[in-house]
């Protein structure tokens, strides 16, 4: 790999892998079972290069900030190398948000350029909230012919000819910005720096290196902090290769690993899950001789790797298995949510190495990861190298808040020094998770001292977010709370958030009121919708300023209503 | 007199939900939320969303789903490409 002690930018760093691995192949692009793209180091360089020159000419300099919306593809990889090299600000946004959000975001970022793909681009222009779009130029990608751009261009003809100057960038330059929440409420932009990333990436790439010929599947979206490191800059620094899937589809994800030979993938928790339904039900499907016969070499394969994984030895023993992920699988990377242990275990027992982490945007991409030496499915692994990690004012189990110290951590949050003095204070970051060590140095986290909760697809839902859609709710008041902070318990999984509402006097809780819940919810993204509802008695404490005091309502639930007594929605 | 088309789309869609995640027909609504009344994530959710391109013979994006959490509102994306 890269010596990345010599780079000062992540645009350096990238534009040396594009000449040192000229002929290597860098990226493949497929849409289902159709192969769309295929580009070597040289190849990428040379695509890039009109759009860098496009962008110089249209007056990008050092320090602009550009956004990034789009579904993971080679467009993406290559605005996002082309933004560097013109020493800009990346801002990747999540493109399953809804228009109003994006436009949200996009203005609390003061994006000067955006790149987006059209049927997201359709969404934002059809927004009644379009008049707060203040991005200058708009880059589309794949327009269909003839339809109105309203002022875009089109991503693919915004090019120049000629060489474009690359522009340095200093290490404590700002490279990305990238949002972990506040899309109803207050943004955390998370203002991260070229040295969070090279740090972040030397310490990831020292556990778990990339070398040239290594394919990595990128199923998890670009703009997610995993795979923009583990799925970008960590292979292209490597001279590795980056698959992308333009569906999440299981059945072509599956296809996937067999067609391309896939080495490493990073998972959330949900699609884990997935690969694991559909194994047991092959399994399941066996006619019981074979399915003796499975049990016991899988029996043989976990007793074999106790120690550490040995991953030749378990595709001889079972080659079936190891077929169905393409045979050079090395390792299976999880992260993002809690994973269940059982599914963990399910994988690594059929000799499929699996290594669960975790991070945080605030903190880069990962603060901890499993070795493998030995496979630990209750872990989080231990801290990477370069991190500090403290479980501050432990209780008698050993049980308390994680802080994060590292080279990797984000500057600040953009704009909002109140939340960033808050998050980090004397250099840590206060992560609002909760956990504790064992006795090997390994990372157990137990529960969240925070109001939000994690899905298993990995999204940060916090109850602001989402309070908004139930304006107007016809109740004295309501709030929304993570039920794991209202009732604290020492175990991670199965989050959800409740609306807890105080009716007016002499109101009842009816069917139209119900009904009323149920659709505004249902107006929510699929992962963000609230899981049901609580009637409270008493007047929410509030502020002078009438802000209802949330922590303090938070303790009366906890201690004054039962966690049964929520109905579920 | 037979049933609009979309009603035809609909009911097809319902069928094929309730046998794909082995679930009663008369379980099903057409404005059910669908990730409720299945218990299903979005990746079970695109994998029905598969069997039904299998058996309308269409193709539809990913995108096409974001969003939609009902069997109607799905009756029309797949209407619309029919």
């Amino acid at each position: 790999m890269l010596d990345l002690r010599q780079n000062a930018s992540l645009g350096a760093a990238l534009k040396d892998a594009l000449e040192r691995w000229p002929t290597e192949t860098c990226m493949i692009e497929a849409d289902r079972d159709r192969e769309k793209v295929r580009l070597t180091y040289s190849d990428f360089k040379e695509v890039a290069r009109p759009l860098c020159r496009a962008l110089e000419d249209a007056g990008f300099k050092a320090g602009d900030r550009a956004a990034i919306i789009m579904t993971n593809q080679s467009k993406w990889l290559i605005s996002a190398y082309s933004i560097f090299f013109c020493g800009g600000v990346l801002v990747p946004l999540d493109y399953k948000l809804t228009a109003a959000e994006h436009l949200q975001l996009l203005a609390h970022s003061k994006a000067r350029f955006v790149v987006v793909e059209y049927y997201l681009w359709r969404a934002i222009t059809q927004s009644p909230e379009v008049a707060k779009l203040t991005a200058e130029i708009v880059l589309v990608t794949e327009a269909p012919a003839g339809v109105e751009l309203h002022g875009a261009y089109r991503w693919e003809e915004f090019k120049r000819k000629g060489d474009p100057q690359f522009v340095a960038r200093q290490r404590e330059d700002t490279a990305c910005i990238v949002y972990s929440s506040g899309t109803g409420g207050r943004p955390k932009g998370c203002v991260l720096t070229h040295d969070s990333y090279l740090e972040q990436c030397t310490s990831l790439t020292a556990w778990y290196p990339f070398w040239p010929g290594v394919r990595y599947l990128s199923i998890l979206p670009t703009n997610h902090a995993i795979d923009f490191m583990v799925g970008f800059i960590g292979p292209f620094v490597c001279g590795a290769c980056v698959v992308h899937l333009r569906t999440l589809r299981p059945e072509f994800v599956r296809d996937a690993f067999v067609r391309y030979r896939i080495t490493y993938v990073s998972l959330v928790p949900m699609v884990l899950k997935n690969l694991e339904r559909g194994l047991r039900a092959k399994f399941d499907e066996l006619e019981p001789r074979k399915r003796w016969m499975l049990d016991r070499l899988i029996g043989l394969n976990k007793m074999l790797t106790r120690g550490h994984p040995r991953v030749k030895l378990s595709r001889r023993l079972l080659p079936q298995v190891h077929k169905a992920f393409g045979g050079d699988l090395l390792a299976l990377i999880v992260g993002g949510a809690f994973t269940d242990p059982s599914t963990l275990q399910f994988f690594y027992d059929l000799g499929i190495p699996v290594t669960c982490g975790y991070g945080l945007t605030e903190a880069c991409t990962a603060v901890t990861l499993n070795d493998l030496k030995p496979f630990r499915a209750d872990t989080v692994g231990k801290p990477l190298p370069g991190t500090e990690v403290r479980v501050l004012n432990p209780d008698g189990d050993g049980i308390g808040e994680v802080a994060v110290r590292s080279r990797a951590l984000m500057s600040h949050y953009l704009d909002d020094p109140e939340q960033t003095a808050q998050t980090i204070v004397e250099g840590w970051l206060l992560t609002g998770d909760q956990g504790r060590f064992d006795g090997h140095g390994h990372l157990q986290l137990v529960g969240r001292k925070k109001n939000m909760i994690v899905t298993d697809g990995g999204k940060n839902i916090y109850p602001e977010d989402v309070e908004a859609v139930f304006d107007g709710l016809p109740v004295k008041e309501y709030c929304v709370f993570a039920a794991n902070y209202l009732w604290p318990q020492k175990t991670l999984g199965n989050e959800m958030l409740v609306l807890v509402a105080r009716l007016g006097p002499n109101q009842q809780f009816d069917d139209r009121l119900r009904e009323e819940i149920v659709s505004r919810n249902r107006r929510l993204a699929d992962f963000k919708r609230v899981g049901g509802y609580l009637v409270w008695e008493k007047d929410f404490p509030r502020t002078a300023s009438l802000k209802i005091k949330r922590g303090e309502l938070a303790a009366e639930i906890g201690a004054g209503a039962a966690r049964a007594g929520v109905v579920g929605i | 007199m037979s049933p609009p088309a979309g009603d035809h789309t609909l009911d097809e869609i319902l069928n094929l939900a309730a046998s794909h995640f082995k679930v009663p027909r008369e379980k099903l609504t057409p404005d059910d939320d669908f990730f409720k009344t299945l218990g299903i994530d979005s990746l079970q959710a695109l994998d029905l969303l598969t069997r039904l391109e299998h058996h309308f013979r269409i193709e539809l994006p990913d995108y096409e789903l974001q969003g939609v959490s009902d069997f109607r509102t799905l009756a029309n994306r797949i209407q619309a490409r029919l």
